[in-house]
């Protein structure tokens, strides 16, 4: 089974990063990973998304207009992705900021409440990881145990110390998303 | 810089004199040559065992983005020196060799040069020493490096240079774009010479390629380039790199590029690494022994791959990313019922004319898919003697096709009357 998230938002969100601990996840795994990013002049407070996919077999094109999963994290991307998810996937997004929620009804849309949670209790960095947890909550594309791998392999190892933050966030994130819809 | 050094050599003294006239390409051979006999000392620096992982001689599957892969796989091959200059999107090439030291280790020099042109002439220098050496850009400035190429090619001098793809032309934008592919496998620089050319598809392809390009510029005596794009370079994927290789020792290259710059002994006469001859006569045998070098390339290096060709009626022919788009077209064409496949070329010059011919009779219609605006279609309708209808798709300037985009096209080929 293969598994094609987009992941969007604004540039600083961890956006990239999220991407990347889920392909490191994947490829601990023995499994076939991609990981596109957008790149451009617009990163810093605009938007930035990535696409990753992990599967079995040899990844055809990193370059996708529909998806499994999508996880939104701003209104602009919202717009962008909600039409891209196919039939019977997956929308997760964070209500921050967003005006217009979701409105398909042939999709699992899911909301977690992370930006607000993350202010609340300090841990702002740790922001991508709650979603991550809520990812993995609903779609357990890869073991939470990869998913510390692959932390600890993208982080420099003088940010390791941060590692049990980063994991205490996972698990809350997992408990801060509902469902919305069918 | 030891310039006394350099003037009691006499090759370099002629090649001084031939190119007085241009400072600043001599200023940066002459930098070239500096950096191949006083900074690639004869002294290859010992490999330590796995104090580094850059050198662990595992085989690990690692996670890396195609600039990253391809600066690692230089350092694996035991390139002699890479020289740059910073444009996206690939910069992480040469930011990558400069994290990575390999100075420090296999003694490989990288160096930001002042600018493209400079950074193609040290490659001139340290290929005229017989150094395995580098330099990779992205469009606007292997545009500037086009004079040194013709003149690596009118000198017959190996190396490897990388273009990461942007949209054209002029200074145009960041995003992935094919629109190079003319000025790579027809020209570029002036002058009747031709420039081996790779195309990778994958990371993985992006560090087997170093390997590739540098062995064939080494047999060819010729220079070689990976012609890549932003979707390769920026991707990450899994790859395993080449093993570690020490670099040559200058004995080494003695004996095996005796052509090589590096010292005269009394017994030969000095060699000389000139693109420039005054005379006709002899430099149309220059240029003949260049024809007769070209079609042994086209006959011995053409390489392509097919996808789902078996029982094809139609084909998409397609070179990197947009292989990359075609493979997942043909999966979703073959799921509605329409037998189709991917041919892909791995050499762009040489071109692979013959695989391609080997089609007509077999073939109903061919979409030739480009980043650009129908460049390779000229070459897919040479090989095939425009026996099979062709047709080009394309996106410019940066926009990449989606999947969906490209299968409307290849839908339309079954109805759609040419």
């Amino acid at each position: 089974m293969q598994h094609e998230i987009i992941i969007a938002g604004f540039g600083g969100q961890g956006v990239l990063s999220m991407g990347k601990i889920l392909a490191y996840a994947g490829l601990i795994e023995g499994k076939e990973v991609a990981w596109f990013p957008s790149y451009g002049p617009e990163q810093r407070g605009g938007t930035a998304n990535v696409t990753v996919i992990i599967g079995e077999e040899r990844i055809s094109s990193p370059i996708l207009n529909e998806f499994d999963i999508a996880i939104i994290l701003n209104q602009p991307s919202l717009e962008k992705f909600e039409p891209t998810v196919k039939i019977g996937g997956t929308l997760i997004y964070d209500g921050y900021g967003i005006q217009q929620a979701p409105v398909r009804n042939d999709i699992h849309i899911y909301e977690i409440d992370a930006m607000n949670t993350a202010n609340d209790e300090g841990i702002s960095k740790a922001f991508n990881m709650l979603v991550l947890g809520g990812l993995l909550k609903i779609a357990p594309i890869v073991s939470i145990e990869s998913i510390l791998s692959g932390l600890k392999k993208s982080l420099p190892e003088r940010h390791h110390k941060f590692l049990p933050m980063n994991e205490q966030a996972i698990k809350r994130g997992m408990s801060l998303v509902k469902k919305i819809t069918n | 810089m030891n310039v006394c050094v350099f003037f009691q050599n006499s090759a370099i003294n002629n090649l001084c004199a031939a190119f007085f006239h241009k400072k600043a390409f001599f200023k940066a051979i002459l930098q070239g040559f500096s950096i191949s006999t006083l900074l690639f000392s004869e002294k290859v620096v010992p490999l330590p065992s796995v104090t580094r992982n850059v050198l662990s001689m595992t085989e690990e599957i690692k996670l890396l983005k195609g600039n990253e892969a391809i600066a690692l796989a230089a350092i694996r091959y035991g390139a002699d020196g890479y020289f740059g200059y910073p444009i996206t999107p690939q910069s992480e090439i040469m930011e990558t060799l400069m994290e990575e030291m390999p100075w420090t280790t296999t003694g490989m020099v990288v160096l930001q040069a002042e600018s493209e042109v400079a950074a193609i002439n040290m490659v001139y220098g340290g290929a005229a020493c017989g150094k395995r050496v580098m330099t990779s850009s992205s469009s606007p400035g292997i545009s500037l490096k086009q004079e040194g190429i013709s003149f690596m090619a009118g000198g017959e001098l190996p190396g490897l240079i990388v273009n990461v793809m942007r949209g054209g032309p002029g200074l145009g934008t960041i995003q992935p774009s094919q629109s190079d592919y003319f000025q790579t496998v027809k020209g570029g620089g002036h002058g009747d010479y031709k420039l081996i050319t790779l195309a990778p598809a994958s990371v993985q392809e992006m560090a087997d390629h170093v390997v590739l390009a540098f062995d064939l510029s080494f047999k060819y005596r010729n220079p070689a380039m990976i012609l890549t794009d932003g979707v390769i370079g920026q991707m990450m994927e899994k790859v395993i790199l080449p093993p570690q290789r020490a670099r040559r020792t200058d004995d080494e290259i003695r004996k095996e590029c005796p052509w090589a710059a590096l010292g005269k002994p009394a017994n030969r006469p000095p060699n000389i690494h000139s693109s420039l001859e005054l005379d006709s006569q002899r430099m149309e045998q220059n240029n003949l022994r260049f024809q007769a070098k070209y079609r042994q390339i086209e006959a011995n290096e053409t390489r392509g791959e097919e996808y789902r060709c078996e029982d094809a009626e139609y084909l998409i022919v397609a070179f990197g990313s947009a292989a990359r788009i075609s493979q997942k077209v043909v999966d979703m064409a073959r799921a509605k019922g329409m037998k189709i496949g991917l041919f892909r070329p791995i050499t762009l010059y040489p071109f692979p004319v013959r695989e391609l011919y080997s089609y007509v009779g077999k073939i109903k219609k061919i979409l030739c898919l480009e980043l650009n605006a129908g460049q390779m279609i000229e070459d897919v309708k040479l090989a095939v003697e425009c026996r099979i209808p062709t047709i080009h798709y394309g996106r410019l300037g940066g926009i990449i096709p989606t999947p969906q985009e490209v299968l409307d096209k290849v839908e339309k080929l079954q109805t759609e009357q040419q």
